[in-house]
């Protein structure tokens, strides 16, 4: 150990300090590389995390306790100035919700005689933030949720601006997230205005994102917002994920890369919305028979005619009240001429163009036909399942 | 010579370390955060060096590795060879006045960053930013302020003793 006045010699004195170190440092260097091959590290953090999550707990208190005397002592005058100031969004919000609702509406029935609803069917749940620096190099988040609490791998993460990244670690209590600008995260995303799909990759500073490989002749310029494409299944289509910022040819000239900045609140509010897919009912493989996917499409009418009839209590619009008839006819007698003549209620509704509505009525009895509102546009395809 | 010691005291400096390495810190101040936790391990080394051995350092380094998201290991390495350096020139940092002592762990500490440089690039990892070569001159900073705090608790637990 190298006392002053032990009477050892030089050489056999730092031999003996020197061989603990080396078995030690061996050891962890072992060890990283058994956490980096085989990710043993995850697999025992999740297993430690009943010991770690107190000590987490006290590390965010300072913030916790910041905010809440923050918030304890805010002055009137500013707790109502914030209160008009979200009283204002809110309605506006509430405006733009009504439109939205009859949209989606619209495309859920859409999607229906596409034969899918990929992407639209969602599970939210909302969770907290611990502030934990995790790693000040890796962009990670310390969620206050765990698998007791129904989060899962995989789940994506999204606050009021737009996606912010998805789920990669869960413990009982505890979920550990990764932000979309991590160096190891990308995303699949579309542009916007064009329809282009690119995959965004963190670039591990909290206002880039990188999308390389776009063919010279994309369409994406810079301001064209990006938003999830819903290819490989992880994130909902839809959300916003950035802006690009900027476009240049990369050095071969053969691809363009693009820069994004993300649309997403990067600098940490408290909480975030937990959302994902729902297992996809007939989405792949041959088409269903036809009574169970025409039950499914009736169900899921009836759930979004359900909301929209709660939400929107005052103004119904045109189409939601079709749609509550529909599927509260579906949901009455739910045997498989009723539930056939409930799709078919909305092909016709879709589909206005003569030869579909034959088609789509053929095996069943009439129902009735609503006037087709203007801005219906014409059906992408015809029906294309074997009807019975 | 020793000043005595309390265990409660000793784990005490180590949750603190360990606390002050995952405390939520704003994003523009994080590069500059001193390893507060290798601070205190050589605080303990040089004043009772019969209780801190390679085994504390490599335990120690676990354990700060698994409450942060570092790779498990990395500052296990960290911690071993901070203490393998001062266990070289103990004897010397022992009988520093202590301004040449802070400076002593800020250059002990300037290693321990080209360590940390040298372990990313090794697994491929993305390196720190520049920057944070300037946590070692915060960490000079605050050693004397640390080391008299520490030293005033040991009176103190004596005393009570």
């Amino acid at each position: 150990m190298g006392y002053a006045g032990k009477n050892s010699t030089r050489i056999s004195d730092s031999a003996l300090s020197t061989l603990p170190m080396l078995f030690y440092l061996g050891l962890s260097i072992a060890l990283m590389i058994a956490d980096n091959r085989g990710g043993y590290g995850r697999i025992a953090r999740e297993q430690l995390s009943l010991v770690t999550a107190p000590i987490w707990f006290v590390a965010s208190s300072p913030v916790r306790l910041w905010r809440g005397g923050r918030e304890e002592l805010a002055l009137r005058s500013q707790l109502q100035d914030e209160n008009a100031a979200k009283t204002k969004a809110l309605a506006i919000a509430r405006a733009r919700i009504q439109r939205l609702d009859a949209v989606s509406e619209e495309n859920l029935r859409l999607r229906a005689l596409l034969g899918g609803t990929r992407g639209y069917r969602l599970d939210v749940r909302l969770v907290g933030i611990l502030d934990v620096d995790l790693d000040p190099f890796r962009q990670r988040l310390v969620l206050d949720g765990g698998s007791d609490d129904g989060v899962r791998i995989g789940q994506a993460l999204i606050d009021s601006g737009g996606v912010l990244g998805q789920v990669i670690e869960v413990s009982r209590h505890r979920a550990i997230a990764l932000l979309v600008t991590d160096p190891d995260h990308a995303v699949p995303v579309q542009v916007r205005r064009s329809g282009l799909r690119a995959v965004a990759y963190g670039t591990g500073s909290s206002d880039v994102l990188r999308l390389p490989n776009i063919p010279l002749s994309g369409d994406v310029r810079a301001g064209d917002v990006l938003v999830t494409s819903g290819i490989g299944g992880r994130f909902p289509a839809g959300f916003p994920v950035g802006v690009v910022s900027r476009v240049q040819a990369d050095q071969m000239r053969l691809f363009v890369i693009g820069e994004a900045r993300p649309a997403a609140h990067m600098e940490r509010g408290n909480e975030a919305l937990l959302i994902a897919n729902l297992p996809p009912d007939a989405d792949v493989g041959p088409p269903a028979p036809a009574g169970a996917d025409a039950a499914n499409r009736a169900a899921s009418e009836a759930l979004v005619a359900a909301t929209l009839a709660a939400e929107s209590g005052a103004t119904p619009t045109l189409a939601s009240a079709r749609t509550a008839n529909t599927a509260a006819k579906a949901g009455a007698a739910p045997a498989p001429a009723s539930t056939r003549s409930a799709t078919a209620a909305a092909k016709t509704a879709a589909a206005p163009a003569p030869a579909t509505t034959q088609r789509a009525t053929g095996p069943t009895k009439r129902v009735e036909q609503p006037a087709t509102p203007a801005t219906t546009p014409p059906a992408p395809t015809t029906a294309t399942e074997p009807r019975p | 010579m020793t000043r005595g010691h309390s265990t409660a005291l000793v784990l005490a400096c180590y949750a603190i370390g360990i606390l002050i390495e995952i405390l939520p810190l704003p994003q523009v101040l994080v590069p500059f955060r001193p390893f507060v936790l290798a601070m205190f391990l050589v605080y303990w080394a040089v004043e009772t060096p019969g209780l801190v051995g390679y085994g504390t350092a490599f335990a120690l380094g676990l354990v700060a590795d698994l409450c942060s998201a570092s790779m498990l290991g990395e500052q296990a390495v960290r911690l071993v060879l901070v203490l393998w350096i001062v266990q070289r020139f103990r004897a010397r940092l022992r009988f520093f006045p202590l301004w040449q002592q802070a400076v002593a762990v800020g250059m002990i500490l300037f290693v321990d960053r080209l360590v940390v440089a040298l372990v990313h690039l090794s697994f491929g990892l993305p390196q720190a930013p520049a920057v944070s070569l300037f946590a070692p001159l915060i960490a000079i900073a605050l050693w004397p302020w640390l080391y008299v705090l520490i030293d005033l608790a040991r009176l103190r637990a004596r005393e009570r003793n």
